[in-house]
């Protein structure tokens, strides 16, 4: 029964009708409208999740196709359609994006205390936004949704972020946007030579390949700003730093996310003679994020700027992963953004915890937590250690599958890395120790309440699914199986093409066409 | 032609329709003891709104003809463009009631004025003929002029009246400087009979006061879309005029005029195509930058609006200049988009009072109005994310088919250009969104700030019409683009 509904499109959806039912609420100000708003996002959040996983239960992870698609003519005649589904690629994203919209509206419960509804209503829009991109089959979209983002998140940064929100939303917003408009133009490009804007039918389509070095470079500029790849991250550490927690939640978990899927999807398997091509630059540019971008981290004083930076090396990993165009170094990318997308909301969540409660982000002001906040720092540990990787979290496995992979890819790229592990070490163990141990030096610390019930709830789940998937990676590993099989073999099948080949674009058209059977 | 002959006047009934209403207006205005402003604008939308319907009614898809000895002609294209006018002067006369009424501006002059502006706008789209084209950019032009100098005692507004009717007839002097150079050597004043003559010969025969008489009909015009290098007068203009007048100069001649340009480049002129497009992506990208760049530093809104008006205004020149199918369809979603936004943001300016009597001005004077007016707050924000070619909103989808023209006729820089461009520009449409909803109320409030004017139902219909189509026009786009592509059909290229 449950087949028969364009399950998939509602889930998408019905996060902007719960928005739409608190907006119903505008015009009598009274503080129970602020709870409903509350309880509006959350059920409409929760039973979003619900279907996310109906869809998981109904995914058949065997299959490398596009599943659960919903296809109706948008704009006859530029043929263009709305077109969604999901595949191994994407459903882990989606999942972890209906999975973290319900704790970011339990995060801001308290802590939001103005124009809550409207702050919900921007959550619940952002979601709809984020499911629907990463489960777009069309380029026109995809690019809709990819970019609507900027809107509610803007809005998020600047109305309740904190002392210098205003410089923060503006250049997070400026600066993704110019990433991005490339895009569009590659974008558009695309659509003329496929002929329409579908996105299977472009994954099969043989582009030129010194046009593909075009286009290649169009999307690199706008999923690097968004992963981000050093240099282009400097946007990140203001976005966080002012965001309120659960908007650092959102951005961390899923709002970089975007970036790794659009390589995976777009540059790895649309443009496999420039992937090739570019690969050492993605390397360089990843191995210094990650070993930069830690040692800008050990100096941070600001514990969401520090895990921001830490955020940026994690993705290095990413990029590095994906790249390798390796089963395990893709596989190992995805792992690695579904446990940095749980790891890091959870570090945000935790410095959250403790900024609701004393209004400082300064790692100065703290020290010797343990003893007034021991159920915090357990959890707060917990969650350190998984950022390292140990194993046990799934920070591990992700993390190993990309050094795997990325061993037989490059084995310097492979040691340089690994020294990134050991810095990321540093900094995290050396945070915690300043936060959480030693005297209790700060005579306002005193007072400092424990976690309460609604904090457990938060962080439980996530301190148990990151535990979960560190014993047990397989639900994620197999789900992405046999998309990234596909992804793999196209690349290679491209790329097997004599190299001379490359140089004389006509014959290597006539050859990859016969190759793809067309 | 021999023998007597009866045009058919059934093709431009509305016009003379919208003609004797404004004279009628305008006896009742003069002879009624009662006046009643607002009683005269409703006989005035009352007008509009029996025009556009008879036009609706009467059009057939696909039909084309001439009348009046091919001076005038009717079809798809010019029906689109007709219709789009008749409903711009409509909602930009329903919404300036209330700010009309409290600037004391409430002369029973002004709705006879809108109708024959928009008259002569209909004249200028459907002319087939340079005379017609002449008359009708003259009878909106005296209009304007008229219109900009209502509030005569004020300096700023007579100033800025001045300047316009100085500038709009220098640009009157180049068009029929064109034309006449173009008459020299053709012999004709006609399109269908230029157009003949051009495609007689090769394009190297042709004579060089041909290409001058052309370069001065595309100054003209580019004069009256205020693109760059002749939109000195637009930033003046806009801040100088009351803000209803602005929201009605700023909107619909600028849609009328670009279809004309649109028109004379691709009917006439369109074997010049190779001489022409050169000129068009230079005022273009112009356009695109000075919009972007000059807008950043603007602290008066009006003054930003027509910043932005250029800038827009090169967006849709990116569709002139691809000179394709896709290039046409482009410029009617796009003018069609802008002019929603365009009237939706006038709406939002002219339901709020400013510091001063003359209404919202400074940008400062939006200062945490969010706090106040949840709802205008958001609809002003969505009109600037959609200015700005923020998916889902309208503006993005105008933007779309623009750039998607530009890469069909492989005008890749030009839409490089134009990407990067509404990038800075977005900075200045989120400064207007960030001091709604970032800054707080000032600590030291005028008394009226944030304060709503009496509004009118007019008005309210307006801005929730307006707001309504940027929001969801991602949902029904089909309508839109249908039009347009009949539009684009109707034209040789």
């Amino acid at each position: 029964m449950l087949t028969s509904l364009p399950l998939l499109s509602i889930t998408i959806f019905l996060p902007l009708l719960g928005a739409f039912v608190i907006l119903l609420n505008w015009g009598n100000k009274q503080t129970s409208l602020a709870m409903n708003a509350r309880w509006v996002a959350l059920w409409t959040s929760l039973v979003t999740w619900g279907l996310a996983v109906t869809l998981w239960w109904n995914f058949d992870a065997s299959s490398s196709e596009f599943q659960l698609q919903d296809k109706f003519q948008w704009m006859p005649l530029l043929n263009i359609s709305y077109h969604v589904g999901l595949d191994g690629i994407s459903l882990p994203l989606f999942l972890l994006s209906a999975f973290l919209v319900p704790i970011c509206v339990l995060v801001s419960w308290t802590s939001i205390q103005d124009k809550v509804s409207e702050y919900m209503v921007a959550f619940l829009v952002l979601e709809t936004f984020l499911l629907g991109m990463f489960s777009a089959l069309d380029f026109i979209l995809f690019y809709l949704f990819f970019e609507s983002v900027l809107i509610p998140m803007f809005l998020i940064i600047g109305i309740w972020g904190g002392l210098n929100r205003i410089y923060a939303a503006f250049k997070f917003f400026l600066y993704t946007l110019l990433g991005s408009v490339l895009s569009l133009l590659a974008i558009i490009y695309i659509y003329f030579e496929v002929g329409s804007s579908s996105i299977p039918a472009a994954l099969v389509t043989p582009f030129d390949p010194q046009i593909q070095t075009w286009l290649w470079l169009a999307f690199f500029a706008s999923f690097a700003v968004k992963i981000p790849m050093w240099p282009l991250h400097t946007w990140l550490p203001d976005a966080h730093v002012e965001a309120p927690t659960a908007g650092s939640v959102i951005l961390a978990g899923v709002l970089l996310k975007m970036g790794g899927y659009g390589f995976i999807r777009f540059s790895l398997s649309m443009f496999p003679e420039a992937s090739s091509y570019f690969t050492p630059m993605i390397f360089t540019l990843s191995i210094i994020a990650i070993i930069y971008t830690s040692l800008v981290a050990l100096v941070q004083k600001d514990m969401k700027k520090l895990i921001a930076y830490a955020s940026v090396a994690h993705m290095g990993f990413v990029t590095l992963g994906i790249f390798t165009a390796d089963a395990q170094g893709i596989q190992g990318a995805i792992m690695q953004m579904v446990s940095h997308g749980l790891v890091s909301a959870a570090l945000f969540i935790c410095v959250g915890v403790i900024y609701d409660r004393l209004h400082s982000r300064e790692i100065a002001d703290y020290g010797g937590i343990v003893h007034i906040m021991p159920r915090y720092a357990t959890f707060f540990m917990f969650f350190i250690l998984a950022s390292i990787g140990l194993p046990g979290t799934s920070g591990f496995v992700g993390e190993f599958l990309v050094l795997l992979g990325a061993f037989q890819a490059n084995t310097w790229a492979t040691l340089l890395a690994t020294t990134g592990i050991v810095l990321g070490a540093a900094y995290a163990l050396w945070l915690y120790r300043r936060v959480v141990f030693g005297q209790l030096s700060n005579p306002r610390l005193k007072g400092l309440t424990d976690l309460d019930w609604r904090e457990k709830i938060v962080l439980g789940p996530l301190a148990t699914s990151i535990l979960l998937f560190g014993l047990y990676p397989t639900p994620v590993l197999i789900l992405a199986e046999a998309s990234v099989a596909k992804v793999i073999d196209q690349f290679n099948l491209a790329l097997e093409v004599d190299g001379n080949l490359l140089v004389n674009p006509k014959k290597f058209l006539e050859v990859a066409y016969l190759r793809r059977g067309q | 032609m021999t023998g007597f002959y009866i045009p058919d006047f059934s093709l431009i009934l509305p016009e003379v329709f919208l003609a004797l209403s404004a004279l009628l207006i305008l006896m009742e205005g003069s002879f009624v003891k009662k006046r009643s402003f607002r009683r005269s604008v409703h006989y005035g939308l009352l007008a509009l709104g029996l025009a556009l319907f008879y036009l609706i009614f009467q059009n057939e898809a696909g039909q084309s003809w001439v009348t009046f000895e091919g001076q005038i002609k009717q079809d798809d294209f010019i029906f689109f463009a007709k219709a789009l006018i008749l409903l711009g002067s409509l909602g930009t006369l329903a919404m300036s009631v209330p700010s009309m009424m409290k600037e004391n501006l409430t002369s029973f002059e002004y709705p006879p004025l809108v109708l024959l502006a928009t008259l002569g706008m209909l004249l200028m789209v459907e002319a087939n003929d340079f005379i017609i084209l002449f008359i009708g950019m003259e009878m909106q032009g005296l209009s304007l002029y008229v219109l900009a100098a209502l509030q005569r005692d004020h300096p700023r507004v007579s100033e800025a009246a001045l300047k316009y009717f100085i500038l709009g007839a220098f640009a009157t002097g180049l068009f029929l400087y064109g034309v006449s150079l173009m008459y020299g050597f053709t012999g004709a004043t006609n399109f269908d009979i230029i157009s003949s003559v051009i495609r007689a010969e090769s394009v190297n025969d042709l004579s060089l006061s041909l290409f001058v008489g052309l370069i001065f009909i595309m100054a003209a015009l580019a004069f009256k879309v205020s693109a760059v290098p002749f939109h000195m007068w637009t930033p003046d203009v806009y801040q100088g005029c009351p803000t209803p007048v602005t929201a009605f100069i700023g909107g619909v001649p600028k849609v009328a005029a670009m279809v004309v340009f649109l028109r004379l480049m691709a009917s006439p002129f369109l074997l010049l195509y190779g001489e022409w497009q050169s000129l068009i992506i230079f005022i273009s990208a112009a356009s695109m930058i000075v919009g972007a760049f000059a807008a950043l530093g603007q602290t008066d809104l009006k003054r930003l609006l027509a910043y932005s008006a250029i800038g827009q205004m090169g967006y849709v020149l990116i569709g002139i200049a691809s000179g394709n199918d896709e290039g046409i369809q482009s410029v009617f979603v796009y003018l069609t988009i802008y002019l929603v936004m365009f009237m939706g943001t006038f709406a939002c300016l002219l339901s709020l009072k400013g510091k001063t009597p003359e209404g919202v001005q400074e940008i400062e004077d939006l200062k945490g109005i969010s706090l106040l007016h949840p709802r205008l707050s958001f609809i002003l924000a969505v009109f600037m994310f959609s200015m700005a070619g923020i998916p889902p909103l309208a503006g993005f989808f105008a933007k779309l088919y623009v750039f998607k023209a530009a890469i069909s006729a492989g005008l890749f820089y030009l839409a490089i250009i134009g990407v990067l461009t509404s990038v800075v520009a977005s900075y200045y449409y989120l400064k207007i969104v960030k001091v709604m909803y970032f800054d707080a109320l000032p600590e030291t409030p005028s008394a009226s700030h944030g304060q709503l004017l009496v509004l009118s139902p007019e008005i309210i219909v307006v801005l929730n019409i307006c707001a309504a189509i940027i929001l969801v026009f991602f949902l029904f786009p089909n309508g839109v683009l249908e039009l347009a592509q009949r539009a684009a059909l109707a034209l040789p290229i």
